[in-house]
């Protein structure tokens, strides 16, 4: 019996969604198979989310694992997130220069500045450039395990892969999104300012008195704190592909293709929700 | 605190002989999509016996294994560890049954980033923290010992043979010292010396362990030399149950076939 048979882990139906969908357009049946396959996906991660939440706040947690995956997911995605900060603050410095100077209102730079990186770039860059590299790595990693019955050996020595694989991944990326993105905006401020006092001379001291003159934390810490939704959704989808994987080596590089589309798009649409939430609720 | 698993050997009615079934199939269907797997089977293996599965590739040999072990959930019909049957447990509660099963993949199916040593200290790290770092240390060369495999703990399994992988996978399968030992063709993809050698590695744990063991193979002479009993598979039924001698005095012609080709 080949494993591409086996419907598990643990009740997740794999599925392969282009095959199906080529399937049921072949039988004319193309509109009814989108469906079906949009449900599909949906109830088998909502199931999916239900199974990792239980495990993950039932004993025994854990830690070890979790510790790595922090560090997998936060120190190893440090300098890309740093460098990707550090030019988005050059581009949006020279941007926001070259706009300013035309309506006559280069004073602005520095709010400008700090309110585009922190609410705006800052985390949508970091949950981006995590999505690709951590999304991927996730993805990559657990369809490969999958493939490989990897998984079904954590669960044969009576360890739960839901707690061990999927909650401690899923945790790491939700609590170290945030920090990056703090990393991610402080190397986008300190570039951005970098860049416009190679031009015109500005102390750091006075942009950063400027940028953030009038400031509450409610213009900051809602934008940075959501990525934690960026995590949560990077870290689901990836786990939730990789573990549902089938077809070897092929199922492996769709799995990781899956994670790093579907958690970036996923992220931009919820990124509309989040926006519109802190608009109503923070300001 | 007693777990569902002591709860359930407490429980379980010894049969006429004295000894109980530790596994117990009963009507047994299992189907993907249209296609029939298993189609209403019933077994049973009892402590120190050993029983070997045989039949084609695509038979369901591996399949039934799998239900056995809760990997997947069967489409009617009952496994019985100890009595109790695990179909339909949560996650954790099969975990405690699972604690008494062990399990060799066909592919053994090591962990890649681990090395042997860690390997086989993965169920030992989660199971057993009573252990100290240097007592699971001393186990996990205990058991790689067992399985002659003491002087490679530091290498990937990347760097062993197929063979190693599975004596590695073997020793992974005895750490929680289980008390059912189920071996997914344990002899598949090795030489004629590797196969005789894991061969009598299995009967050497069995002589020393006393588990009830479930043997999945399309090796006949490796099913001889290890089982107490032999179950013919086809097409989702067993054809035949018995000890070799029955199934070599057997007029069914998918017997005679399978004997011949072998």
């Amino acid at each position: 019996m080949s494993n591409s048979e086996f419907t598990t882990v643990a009740g997740i139906n794999p599925a392969i969604p282009g095959r199906r969908t080529a399937a049921r357009l072949a039988a004319g049946n193309s509109s009814t198979g989108l469906v079906n396959g949009f449900f599909e996906w949906f109830g088998s991660l909502g199931v999916f989310s239900w199974k990792v939440l239980r495990a993950g706040v039932t004993p025994p947690y854990e830690w070890r694992e979790l510790i790595r995956q922090l560090d997998e997911v936060g120190s190893k995605s440090f300098p890309l997130v740093a460098l990707a900060g550090a030019a988005i603050g050059v581009v949006i410095s020279l941007e926001a220069r070259y706009s300013l100077s035309r309506f006559g209102a280069k004073s602005m730079f520095p709010t400008t500045l700090v309110y585009s990186v922190i609410q705006v770039m800052g985390p949508i860059i970091t949950g981006l450039i995590v999505s690709g590299r951590v999304g991927a790595g996730i993805g990559a990693e657990l369809a490969s395990m999958k493939v490989t019955e990897q998984i079904d050996a954590i669960e044969a020595s009576a360890i739960n892969p839901y707690r061990l694989l999927a909650a401690t991944r899923i945790l790491a990326c939700i609590l170290m999104l945030p920090l990056l993105t703090l990393a991610a905006d402080a190397f986008g401020l300190l570039t951005g300012w970098f860049a416009q006092s190679l031009v015109e001379p500005l102390s750091f001291h006075q942009f950063i008195q400027s940028g953030f003159h009038g400031a509450t934390f409610n213009a900051f810490l809602p934008p940075t704190f959501k990525t934690a939704v960026y995590g949560l959704i990077i870290g689901l989808i990836a786990c939730f592909q990789g573990m549902r994987t089938r077809g070897g080596a092929e199922g492996v590089g769709r799995a990781a293709t899956n994670s790093v589309v579907l958690g970036s798009l996923f992220l931009i649409l919820a990124d509309v929700v989040l926006v519109k939430f802190i608009l109503v609720f923070f300001r | 605190m007693a777990t569902a698993y002591d709860i359930a050997i407490k429980q379980a009615e010894p049969e006429q002989d004295g000894r109980a079934s530790v596994v117990a199939v009963e009507n047994l269907q299992k189907s993907f999509g249209s296609r029939k797997i298993l189609n209403g089977i019933s077994l049973s293996v009892r402590r120190g016996e050993t029983l070997a599965v045989l039949g084609r590739s695509g038979t369901g040999k591996s399949v039934l294994l799998r239900l056995i072990l809760g990997l997947e959930t069967p489409d009617s019909g009952s496994v019985r560890i100890h009595g109790q049957n695990i179909a339909g447990l949560a996650l954790d509660r099969l975990g405690e049954i699972r604690k008494k099963m062990g399990f060799l993949f066909q592919h053994a199916a090591l962990y890649d980033s681990l090395t042997v040593a860690e390997n086989v200290a993965f169920p030992l790290a989660h199971h057993r923290k009573d252990l100290s770092n240097s007592e699971r240390g001393d186990r996990v060369k205990q058991l790689l010992a067992e399985v002659g495999m003491e002087n490679d703990l530091a290498k990937m399994p990347s760097d062993i043979s197929g063979g190693m992988q599975k004596r590695v996978g073997l020793a992974r399968a005895l750490a929680l010292d289980p008390e059912i030992l189920l071996l997914d063709e344990p002899t598949a993809g090795l030489d004629p010396i590797s196969s005789g050698e894991i061969d009598e590695l299995i009967l050497k744990l069995q002589r020393e362990r006393q588990m009830a063991s479930i043997v999945v193979t399309h090796d006949l002479h490796s099913a001889r030399t290890i089982a107490n009993r032999l179950a013919l598979l086809d097409q989702g039924n067993v054809v035949i149950e018995g000890k070799y001698e029955d199934l070599r005095q057997s007029e069914i012609e998918l017997v005679k076939e399978f004997l011949k080709q072998q």
